[in-house]
C-alpha cells in the first residue's frame, strides 16, 4: 500500500496529479515541493493577459491554499530538490531536508533556452517563464519603450503583441525565413506576420543575432548581416530545455527529457514523471515526443497519479495547443510531422481558415485560425483516424466532419 | 458575493459563493467542482468546462460568440442551453444561477 506520494515540481502536471490522487481516494501522505514561491499556477496568461495587467495575480493559481489544506497536501514552496536517493527512496532538498517516498513524481518542467552570444549577460535581457519574469518585464513595457523580441515562436509573438498593445515600439527578430516555422504551415505564418505588421510590430525574418551591446544594460542588438536594432529592453523566446539533471544524476535514462513509457513510468518502478520534462511515446502517432503544452502536462499528471495508485492507465491523447495574438486565436490539434499532403480550407483574407495535414490519407493534424468549429471537429477525427477526402476538405462550405 | 449552484454528474448539488468578476469556470475550479476540467484556463480553447444552464437563467446571460459557438457545436452532447462556463463572468445579477455539469467533457 502506497503511504507517501512525493511530487517534485509545482506546475500544471503537479496540480492535476494532486487533484486526481485525492479524488481517486488516495488518503496517504501527499507532499508537493515547488521551487517558485507560488502555488501551482497557469502559465499561458503570463505572456498575455497577466503581462498586460488585465488578470490579477490571485487568478493565476489553479486552486487556492484552502484547497490544499482541505485535501491534506503538504505544500513546500520555494524549495528545490538537490538529489534523489533511489535506494533509500528519499529526496534530499537543497536546504537539507529529506523526504521519504513510496512513489515519486517528477514534474520539473523546462527552462528557457538562454542566449550565448556576447552581451547575453547584460541587464535588460529577459526571459519569460514564471511570475517573477513577468514582474521584471512589465516594469519596462512603457509606452514608447523600444522592445526587441528575439525569436518568432509562440512566446515571442504573444509577448510582442502584448508589448505592442501597451504602446511599446516592438521589433521581433526571427532566424528562420518565417515566424512559428517549426509549428505551423506557411500560410498561417504569413497570416500572423501580416497581423503583427498591421498592428505596428516590425517583424524581421532571416536574421541571426550575433551580439548584444550596452554599457551595463542592453542598448543595441547586432545581427550577422550587420543590421542593428536599438533596444531599451530585450525579451528572448528561443525555446525551452527540459529539466533533467535531477533524474539523470540519479541514473534515470534521459534523452531530450526524462524517458518514460505510456504510463508515465521511468526506469525506476517507484518513480514517475509528467509534463514538459518528459520524453514519452505517442501511441497515436507512433513516435516518441516531448511536448510543451498545458494539455500534455494535464493528461500526464492525471495518468501518472492513477498509475502511482497501481491503476494501469495509458496516456494516449491527441495533443493540442493554442496561441492568442492580438484578437486572433490559433488552435492546433495533432502532430503534423511526416505529413504527405497539406490542404488549405478557406481564405486567410476572411480571417478564419484552417490547414489540414494528411498522412497516407489519414487526418493527423489541423491548424485553425479563428475557427473553433474545424478545430473541435478535427480533435475527434484525428483520434478516430478519419480519412477525409482532400477535395471536400478544401471546400469550406462542407463541414469538416462531413468531409469523410 | 453571488452564489451559484452546480449540479455535479453524480447529481450532487454544490452551492458556491464567488467574487464578482471571476468566471463561472474559475468558481468551479477553485472549489473542485466535479466534472469541470477547464484545461485551457478560460482561453476558449478546449471545451472542457461545458455546462447546461438552467433554462430560466439563459436569457440573463450574454449570448455565445462565434468562437464559443464553434467550440460547443462539436463538444460532448451539446444542447440549446450549453455554455462554456469560462465565458460567463459572474455578476451580482447572477446570484442563484444554476447549471448542470455534463457526464463528460471534451
Amino acid at each position: 500500500m502506497t503511504s507517501t506520494v512525493l511530487i517534485i515540481g509545482g506546475g500544471q502536471a503537479a496540480a492535476q496529479a494532486v487533484d486526481t490522487l485525492r479524488r481517486e481516494g488516495f488518503d496517504g501522505r501527499l507532499v508537493l515541493v515547488g521551487d517558485e514561491p507560488h502555488l501551482p499556477y497557469q502559465r499561458p496568461p503570463l505572456s498575455k493577459q497577466f503581462l498586460a495587467g488585465e488578470l490579477a495575480a490571485d487568478r493565476l493559481p489553479f486552486r487556492h491554499q484552502a484547497f490544499y489544506d482541505g485535501h491534506r497536501v503538504e505544500v513546500r514552496l520555494g524549495k528545490r530538490a538537490a538529489r534523489i536517493d533511489r535506494d533509500g527512496r528519499r529526496v534530499v532538498l537543497e536546504d537539507g531536508e529529506e523526504i521519504a517516498y513510496d512513489r515519486l513524481m517528477l514534474s520539473i518542467g523546462a527552462r528557457s533556452r538562454e542566449l550565448t552570444c556576447p552581451g547575453a549577460e547584460l541587464s535588460g535581457v529577459h526571459y519569460l517563464r514564471g511570475i517573477a519574469d513577468v514582474a521584471a518585464i512589465r516594469e519596462g513595457l512603457k509606452p514608447g519603450a523600444r522592445v526587441v523580441v528575439i525569436g518568432g515562436g509562440y512566446i515571442g509573438l504573444e509577448t510582442a503583441a502584448t508589448a505592442r498593445k501597451l504602446g511599446c515600439a516592438v521589433t521581433a527578430l526571427e532566424m528562420a525565413d518565417r515566424v512559428m516555422n517549426r509549428v505551423v504551415a506557411s500560410s498561417v505564418s504569413e497570416y500572423f506576420a501580416h497581423e503583427h505588421r498591421t498592428q505596428g510590430v516590425k517583424i524581421v525574418c532571416n536574421t541571426r543575432v550575433v551580439r548584444l551591446e550596452g554599457a551595463r544594460s542592453v542598448e543595441r542588438v547586432v545581427c550577422a548581416d550587420g543590421s542593428t536594432y536599438e533596444a531599451d529592453m530585450l525579451i528572448v523566446g528561443v525555446g525551452a530545455v527540459p529539466n533533467t539533471d535531477l533524474a539523470a544524476d540519479a541514473g534515470l535514462p534521459c534523452e531530450n527529457g526524462i524517458v518514460v513509457d505510456d504510463r508515465c513510468r521511468t526506469a525506476d518502478p517507484a518513480i514517475f514523471a509528467a509534463g514538459d520534462c518528459t520524453n514519452h511515446p505517442s501511441l497515436r502517432f507512433g513516435m516518441r515526443v516531448r511536448l510543451e503544452s498545458v494539455d500534455n502536462a494535464f493528461e500526464q499528471g492525471k495518468a501518472a497519479a492513477l498509475n502511482m495508485l497501481d491503476r494501469p492507465t495509458v496516456h494516449d491523447r491527441v495533443p493540442w495547443f493554442w496561441s492568442d495574438q492580438f484578437d486572433n486565436k490559433l488552435l492546433i490539434v495533432g502532430l503534423s510531422q511526416g505529413f504527405d499532403q497539406q490542404v488549405l480550407r478557406g481564405d486567410p483574407a476572411t480571417r478564419g481558415f484552417s490547414v489540414c495535414y494528411l498522412k497516407g490519407g489519414e487526418l493527423i493534424a489541423l491548424e485553425a485560425v479563428n475557427h473553433s468549429k474545424d478545430y473541435m471537429a478535427a480533435r475527434k477525427m484525428i483520434a478516430e483516424r478519419a480519412r477525409p477526402a482532400a477535395d471536400k476538405l478544401a471546400d469550406p462550405q462542407v463541414a469538416l466532419k462531413d468531409a469523410v | 458575493m453571488p452564489k451559484v449552484v452546480f449540479i455535479e454528474p453524480s447529481g450532487e448539488r454544490r452551492e458556491i459563493a464567488a467574487p464578482v468578476g471571476v468566471s463561472l469556470m474559475e468558481a468551479a475550479r477553485q472549489n473542485g467542482v466535479d466534472g469541470i476540467v477547464a484545461q485551457c484556463g478560460g482561453a476558449c480553447a478546449c471545451a472542457t468546462c461545458h455546462v447546461y444552464v438552467s433554462p430560466a437563467w439563459l436569457s440573463k446571460l450574454k449570448p455565445r460568440d462565434e468562437m464559443e459557438e464553434g467550440m460547443l457545436e462539436n463538444a460532448w452532447h451539446p444542447r440549446e442551453n450549453s455554455r462554456l462556463s469560462c465565458q460567463i463572468p459572474l455578476t451580482a445579477d447572477l446570484d442563484g444561477l444554476e447549471v448542470t455539469v455534463p457526464e463528460q467533457q471534451g
